[in-house]
């Protein structure tokens, strides 16, 4: 195929999973927060059980007229939300939806992963300076402290993984998993890294991922009732709905990390090789779902940490654990 | 060339340590967390709060001058929008020294009814904070869960009043008649609406539930522990010294609740506990209010037990002038101690109103409590203050 168009088809097929899916998402907190509290929720947008809230949403955000305090540094102020946006969305180009079905199968895509998704601190820290305001200022600089703290036990969650798996390619990580693990006679059983001792791992990586999310628990960043609206406090019109959106792509793009790295990614066990194609983008997509119920539950259930009590969480308690847990995995790996 | 003298300066400006200036951070008049229109304004090295200097008034409404301009049957229109969340409660103690004032004395069963609404409305108010407070930490459940259990309490007070927050249902020697009630005959039709014991003691049932549920939502809440247990401790001694009433000051290890001490409504004939808690932390000043959701509870239903018949208005002329004199009346509110300070120079109208409102007093301690805190730990402390701020500013 002509590398160009390739390169078009690719790059609108991952355009649209993570807006499409940004739009899904943001819906389904909609509704699965309003069941919590007991509330009906959005309900007449579009007809029906109010499925195009979040279209309407968006809408209105666009006509908003886009803002920017006069004392702000008007070209960060306006560039921040692109930064964070393309961040979340090139992470997509390494996850794999099939054994075909990929933008880019790097060697070094966990690393990648990692490395692409720690620039939206970068965008957080512009946003939050570039207002000149000091809530904005108190929740970027909160905001770095807290990505920082909580991108080092992800990243040795992840080393875990590799180290289990023996690669870094995202694409080999899911077929380390498919392959058979041991067999019971003749029947092979394969399991997801789940299941195979990383469940500290997992559950850390996890607990990362909501605060690099910025969710409650740790959304001090935005924290409203402290901050008003953190970084956000000053974003209007597109420039809002670029981070609103972005919020929830990536809570995609962590739960596709998360299942891909941890739940065994686009294989089932089950499915024969010849149908995976097809069928592993539902498998994925389903386990994604999962994992984002969680967040929402999470979301709507709990109140949110301090900063202190967030650092000391991590410093104290994640880092460690998680060095524990590679140590543990490799000398699984080299005994057995 | 070089003098002495710039060397000498020279040498001054290298030796100043160099100082990161403090920023002030303005909070409210608009502010998510402030409860309306305080102002805060803070000084922070970094998320430390290093002093804070709150700033009232945005919403003064002048009460106490309108007052002087009405009659006393006018002035309870005013009175119960004071705090607003819990408005039957501050119409009590104006009327009952109104009442002191004048010599009249309000049938007992009058007595009840006044009783049993005060504690719908301190259920109410504590409802308010019991869904606000978890918001302020950043949990946003209790709230609806909170809120929708409170329409249950502010029907019933609509049931009998005909107004969910400013019923105005209290008069001089009385309540105000309900014609709106009960079918069969006058006598009835001036009474409580048909039914409304029934309905009462259902919602009563209602909130033992839902204190239940929030005790599993909220209080066994690992996080919310985490958040409020030792933070903005106030000892007791602070805490009287600063002129703290009600939950805030219980909550700080003091067993003093004007319904036991102050011998106003027939509270004499109920049984109920007064909530205290040792702590003085934000936990124990939540925690408090929830018991006492519990003890008003329990009040309305032995109320309902014990309220006698009998008539609801005492014999008041038909143009009140209440004689010369003056008077201190005070109740326990919701939130705290509620006094007036009635100055009567004889005549329709009094020469003299002074609000002892209970949130302006309990807000005196925040640059106190506030210093050297956190900035979440400052909404923390100021949430479990609970003040409304129309009763700050009167």
């Amino acid at each position: 195929m002509n590398f160009w168009l390739e390169l078009v088809i690719k790059l609108v097929a991952v355009l649209l999973t993570v807006l499409t899916g940004a739009l899904v998402v943001i819906y389904a907190e909609l509704k699965a927060g309003s069941h919590m509290q007991s509330r009906i929720g959005p309900y007449n947008a579009g007809g029906r059980w109010g499925w195009a809230q979040p279209l309407a949403d968006g809408l209105k955000f666009l006509q908003k007229e886009d803002l920017a305090p006069a004392e702000a540094d008007r070209a960060v102020y306006g560039f921040a939300p692109y930064v964070v946006m393309m961040s979340t969305i090139a992470v997509f180009v390494v996850i794999p939806f099939g054994p075909d079905l990929w933008a880019a199968d790097l060697d070094l895509g966990a690393y990648f992963l990692l490395a692409i998704s720690s620039i939206s601190v970068l965008g957080i820290l512009m946003a939050g300076w570039a207002s000149a305001n000091k809530y904005s200022l108190v929740g970027g600089l909160r905001a770095a402290a807290q990505l920082i703290a909580y991108e080092l036990p992800l990243v040795l969650a992840v080393v875990a993984v590799v180290i289990q798996a023996g690669t870094m390619s995202l694409n080999g990580i899911v077929e380390a998993q498919a392959d058979t693990w041991f067999t019971i006679g003749t029947f092979e059983v394969s399991a997801p890294f789940l299941v195979r001792g990383q469940v500290i791992g997992f559950v850390i990586f996890m607990i990362a991922a909501v605060a690099e999310l910025s969710r409650i628990p740790f959304d001090m960043p935005i924290a409203e009732s402290e901050l008003t609206m953190g970084y956000l406090t000053e974003y209007s019109g597109i420039r809002f709905t670029m981070f609103f959106l972005g919020e929830y792509a990536s809570m995609i793009a962590l739960s596709a990390i998360a299942a891909t790295l941890f739940l065994g990614g686009y294989a089932l066990p089950g499915i024969p090789d010849s149908l995976a194609n097809f069928a592993g983008p539902g498998v994925l997509l389903g386990k994604v779902a999962i994992l984002i119920f969680f967040f929402i539950w999470i979301r709507w259930t709990w109140p949110r940490l301090r900063e202190d009590q967030l650092q000391r969480l991590a410093w104290h308690w994640l880092i460690p654990l998680a060095l524990v847990n590679i140590a543990v995995i490799s000398i699984f790996k080299v005994a057995f | 060339m070089t003098t002495p003298e710039m060397i000498h300066r020279s040498e001054a400006a290298v030796s100043v340590e160099l100082q990161t200036p403090d920023m002030t951070l303005n909070l409210g008049p608009q502010h998510p967390s402030t409860h309306g229109v305080l102002r805060l304004i803070a000084k922070v090295d970094g998320e430390r709060v290093r002093d804070v200097e709150p700033v009232i008034g945005y919403m003064h409404r002048g009460y106490e001058k309108l007052s002087e301009v009405r009659t006393y049957a006018q002035i309870t229109a005013l009175v119960n929008r004071i705090d607003w969340v819990s408005g039957f409660a501050n119409e009590v103690p104006f009327i009952l020294g109104v009442e002191r004032l004048t010599g009249i004395e309000a049938p007992p069963r009058a007595q009840y009814i006044r009783m049993i609404l005060t504690e719908l409305a301190r259920i109410s108010s504590h409802l308010v904070f019991i869904s606000s407070y978890p918001l302020e930490l950043g949990a946003t459940t209790p709230l609806m869960h909170a809120l929708r259990e409170r329409e249950y309490v502010l029907e019933l007070i609509e049931e009998v009043t005909g107004g969910r927050f400013h019923p105005n249902f209290n008069r001089v020697g009385g309540i105000k008649p309900n014609y709106g009630g009960g079918s069969t005959t006058k006598k009835q039709s001036m009474d409580l609406p048909a039914g409304f014991f029934q309905r009462a003691s259902e919602a009563m049932d209602r909130m033992d539930k839902i204190c239940d549920d929030i005790d599993q939502l909220v209080t066994g809440n690992e996080l919310i522990k985490m958040r409020t247990v030792d933070v903005g401790v106030i000892p007791a001694a602070k805490a009287l010294e600063y002129g703290l009433t009600g939950p805030n000051l219980r909550a700080s290890g003091v067993a003093y609740d004007l319904r036991k001490i102050e011998n106003y409504l027939p509270y004499d004939d109920i049984d109920f506990d007064i909530a205290v808690r040792e702590g003085g932390d934000c936990f124990d000043r939540y925690m408090v209010r929830l018991q006492e959701i519990r003890q008003s509870a329990r009040i309305v239903r032995q109320a309902i037990e014990k309220i006698p018949t009998g008539p609801l208005q005492a014999k008041v002329p038909r143009v009140l002038k209440v004689p010369k004199g003056q008077v201190y009346s005070r109740a326990e509110n919701p939130k705290g101690e509620f006094g007036y300070y009635i100055v009567s120079e004889g005549g329709k109208m009094p020469y003299r109103l002074k609000i002892r409102s209970t949130s302006f007093s309990n807000l005196t301690i925040l640059p106190w409590v506030l210093k050297d805190e956190l900035i979440p730990d400052l909404v923390a402390i100021m949430g479990s203050l609970d003040f409304v701020l129309g009763d700050v500013d009167r």
